[in-house]
């Protein structure tokens, strides 16, 4: 049964149009596939992550019953969904009026030259959709073979983990994809003979057969019964090809799991890898997306009589809260100011040196790289940088930012200062580590007691202690030995220690 | 087929009724009902489960906001209220708004009969309740064309032209006409059922507060919601006392702060008025429940109600619930009297007492236990 169907008539004629324009203004992307679907279908997608199709787990069903009851109540709406593949495949909500769609279309296409052109893009799987769906396959079997309760148990406690990434990994992953393709199909030969022949023979996971294929180990696979749990040595130091923020992979490695369980956790690792990029890029994304929708619609596609309705529905999309920032509004703000600037000359050591307020307003030096210098932008910067560097004085006063925090006496948030350097640094401290805190393995033997030793870099905020204790719950299942965690709690650093049962602070 | 999510959606119902069942007894004597909809279901509020993970605590946190105001103003509004489009393609929802479950009564009722191991009851009396339900079982010759039956209208079709010898099996066109057409047609079909009422009746005298009333409400919730899963129909009138009774409807029943004495007889002789006048007890099932703090006028008015019960209500009525909710002043004499009376374990009649909220739960299976 299909859901989505391909566009026709004049919704193609329309993607004609706009990728017409996209291609005009030096846009480069992969093509791009529309495909209508109704409101049932867009909260199905967008609960699975933009895919059709994912491994069975509740957390689907929980987010798809979120987002059909405020759609039902009329509280939310999706308007548009785009995945980073090759073709890009993007949905249009059939119930949409044809203004909307032409904007999403605009705005699709922005996100399309991102995903393709942006570094931090670069290692991302183009063929996701299938990896997504093999993996549904496997989880699936393995729900067959050992019960779906046990499976899902197991996710659950690796979903535990899913914030716990290196960065560093995006970039070695050349080998890493090259390797991908031939694992599957180990892999998937694996569970067909085993069901053909249906000997106890161990699976083979992906990561255990790159290890051995770098390795060139004896395979060990053979005499091994699924039942018997593998205990490695465990490490004092940490390993040198793994990341240290890399958790899940050291688990992989070095937590004594079975052969199924060592899959899945890889085929989850490999799935939040793959989403990382989004979350590291999440203003430029959508600021580089929303320049385009807006350039293309007020300079190539608007009719007169639809500028109204633009103008209505694209403030919608920018305004912003006294909560949170919008990164549509930030980001498209911010890209509009460095093309502004790289226009005016407003850039390099003069302009910077420059104390002369009157003439730093007036500052126009008509070099007009501004195009380019965006263009430039979006293909070498991520979140962090892009505020690092073009996030300045002028541009915070205009958007009018305050910092707010929380205070114990009024029990209330409240605004805290306009200074530009405080708001810069906990814009940046927000997103740094894509706003997850900085957790390192330390050793796999603490204390010379082959317990897993966790340390948070602390970087100014406390973690959230009732979390962290059901976290290590979680990574203590996994790991099967007691967890500990050094982390900084009111300002002294503590080690807390957990046994399988409780969480208390070594002395 | 539906689409796998489907499963993943049943999954995470299934997960979240769990949740309710363990957390029931805190459900209970919050107090915290579930608010019935319009169609009947139940809207539960409940956390949202979160996978825990390692996160900054919220409070030490703050953030980075737009608009006007001075150091030191409050920053109000809702997080995240703004619908955007394009959401989706991040794949990443951090979701801490509350979740709000919607189950059915039925479900409810399960939730709560597989918690306290309720037995199910076995009503009493003839079925007799008429319940009228119409069913598509038949066929007829006349109907509209939405319900016109395919098979059964050729099959006509290709009879009536075989026998009228218009049948050619080298060019097998079959054309019905008026009269072959066939349709489904609906039977009414009759159904007994066994009819139940519920007949609540409170002391609300001087001497019960607020927090009792709040109590016999919560109890009264889900004593309501056990009994509707397991009659079809079920009737339910409210009866207040102080000195004298009166029938009301349920806002004021549990609205009502009456001073004054407490004559539980009255409430009896009312409740026996309404039973005789409309409820024949060999067709229904009576199930009369009166809370009170225990405190009764005088040793004589007692005596008087012992007798109606005896004479009159217990005879009639399945069974015959008393609740004693404590109170400050309440002297809880009448329990006594009832418990010298009946007894631990008497068929006709349960005492339960309802120290506090904690103590509701056990009190609906004090009532409820017995399958009656």
């Amino acid at each position: 049964m299909n859901r989505s169907k391909p566009i026709s008539g004049e919704l193609l004629r329309l993607k004609e149009e706009i990728h017409q324009y996209a291609i005009d203004f030096g846009l480069d992307f992969y093509p791009v596939v529309f495909e209508v679907c109704d409101y049932d279908t867009v909260n199905i997608l967008a609960a699975q992550g933009g895919f059709p199709s994912r491994y069975p787990h509740w957390r689907f069903g929980m987010e798809y019953d979120k987002l059909s009851k405020s759609y039902a109540y009329g509280l939310s709406k999706i308007y548009e969904m785009v995945i980073n593949t090759n073709p890009v495949y993007a949905y249009l909500l059939k119930a949409n009026n044809f203004l909307d769609q032409k904007l999403v279309m605009a705005h699709v296409y922005g996100h399309a030259d991102f995903f393709k052109n942006n570094l931090w893009f670069k290692s991302t799987n183009k063929a996701m959709m299938d990896v997504m769906a093999n993996n549904g396959t496997k989880i699936r079997k393995y729900m067959d073979r050992y019960g779906q309760d046990r499976v899902e148990e197991f996710i659950d406690r690796v979903l535990s983990l899913e914030n716990l990434l290196d960065i560093n990994v995006l970039f070695e992953s050349a080998e890493r994809r090259n390797q991908a393709p031939k694992d599957y199909e180990a892999m998937n030969e694996a569970l067909r003979e085993q069901e053909e022949s249906d000997r106890s023979q161990a699976l083979r996971s992906f990561m255990r057969s790159k290890l051995n294929n770098e390795s060139d180990d004896v395979s060990e696979g053979e005499e091994e019964k699924p039942e018997e749990i593998q205990v490695r040595a465990p490490l004092n130091e940490r390993p040198s090809h793994i990341e240290p923020r890399d958790i899940m992979k050291y688990l992989i490695e070095f937590a004594p799991l079975e052969e199924w369980e060592a899959d899945i956790l890889g085929c989850l690792r490999e799935e939040a890898y793959y989403f990382l990029p989004q979350r590291m890029t999440k203003i430029m994304n959508e600021g580089w997306a929303s320049y385009w929708h807006s350039k293309i619609m007020t300079e190539k596609a608007l009719k007169s009589s639809e500028i109204i309705e633009f103008a209505d529905k694209h403030s919608g999309v920018m305004a912003m809260s006294r909560q949170n920032i919008n990164p549509y509004k930030i980001g498209i703000e911010m890209m509009r100011d460095i093309e502004f600037r790289w226009n005016t000359g407003r850039f390099g050591k003069e302009y910077n040196e420059c104390t002369n307020m009157e003439e730093r307003e007036n500052w126009h030096r008509p070099t007009n790289v501004g195009r380019e210098k965006i263009f430039e932008v979006r293909k070498t910067h991520n979140d962090i940088t892009f505020i690092d560097e073009f996030f300045t004085r002028e541009f915070c006063e205009r958007m009018q930012l305050f910092t707010y925090k929380y205070n114990p006496r009024s029990g209330r948030f409240e605004i805290d200062n306009r200074d530009f350097l405080a708001i810069k640094q906990k814009l940046l401290s927000s997103l740094t580590n894509f706003g997850s805190p900085v957790i390192e393995v330390e050793s796999g033997n603490f204390n010379n007691r082959g317990e897993l030793h966790l340390m948070h870099r602390h970087q100014g905020v406390d973690l959230d202690m009732q979390f962290a204790a059901e976290t290590m719950r979680n990574i203590f299942y996994i790991w099967k030995r007691p967890v500990n965690l050094t982390t900084i709690q009111e300002e002294t650093e503590v080690t807390l220690h957990f046994d399988g049962k409780t969480m208390k602070p070594l002395k | 087929m539906d689409h796998p999510i489907k499963r993943d959606h049943n999954r995470f119902r299934k997960i979240v009724k769990g949740r309710i069942r363990d957390n029931l007894k805190k459900y209970v004597s919050n107090g915290e009902m579930p608010a019935p909809k319009g169609d009947g279901s139940y809207k539960i509020p409940m956390p949202s489960i979160d996978t825990p993970r390692f996160k900054f605590g919220d409070k030490q946190q703050g953030g980075v906001g737009q608009g006007d105001g001075q150091p030191g103003d409050p920053v109000e509004g809702q997080e995240g209220e703004q619908g955007q489009p394009g959401q989706g393609e991040a794949g990443e929802g951090e979701g801490n708004k509350e979740l709000e479950v919607e189950l059915s009564l039925d479900e409810l009722a399960q939730i709560l009969g597989e918690e306290l191991s309720l037995p199910n009851i076995e009503p009493k009396g003839n079925k007799t309740m008429a319940s009228v339900s119409e069913k598509y079982s038949s066929i007829g010759t006349v109907g509209p064309d939405s319900l016109k039956h395919f098979k059964r209208s050729y099959r006509e079709a290709l009879k009536r032209q075989v026998a009228t010898g218009t049948y050619d099996d080298k060019n097998p066109i079959i054309i019905p006409i008026k009269s072959d057409m066939r349709y489904r047609s609906s039977s009414t079909s009759i159904e007994y059922e066994n009819s139940a009422v519920v007949i609540y009746m409170m002391d609300v005298s001087g001497s019960m507060g607020d927090e009792q009333k709040e109590i016999v409400r919560t109890e009264s919730f889900w004593i309501n919601l056990w009994l509707k899963s397991q009659y079809k129909d079920i009737e339910i009138r409210y009866i207040i006392h102080d000195a004298t009774a009166k029938e009301v409807d349920e806002d004021t029943f549990f609205r009502t702060r009456e001073s004054g004495g407490t004559l539980i007889s009255s409430a009896f002789k009312l409740c026996r008025e309404i039973i005789q006048s409309d409820y024949n007890p060999d067709d229904w099932n009576i199930y009369p429940f009166h809370f009170s703090d225990g405190d009764n006028w005088s040793t004589d008015d007692t005596k008087l109600c012992l007798d109606i019960l005896d004479n009159d209500i217990i005879p009639a009525s399945n069974v015959f619930c008393y609740g004693q909710v404590e109170s400050r002043y309440g002297s809880g004499q009448f329990y006594k009297d009832l418990h010298g009376r009946y007894g631990e374990d008497s068929e006709d009649v349960t005492l339960s007492k309802i120290k506090n909220k904690e103590a509701i739960l056990d009190s609906i299976k004090d009532f409820l236990g017995k399958g009656k």
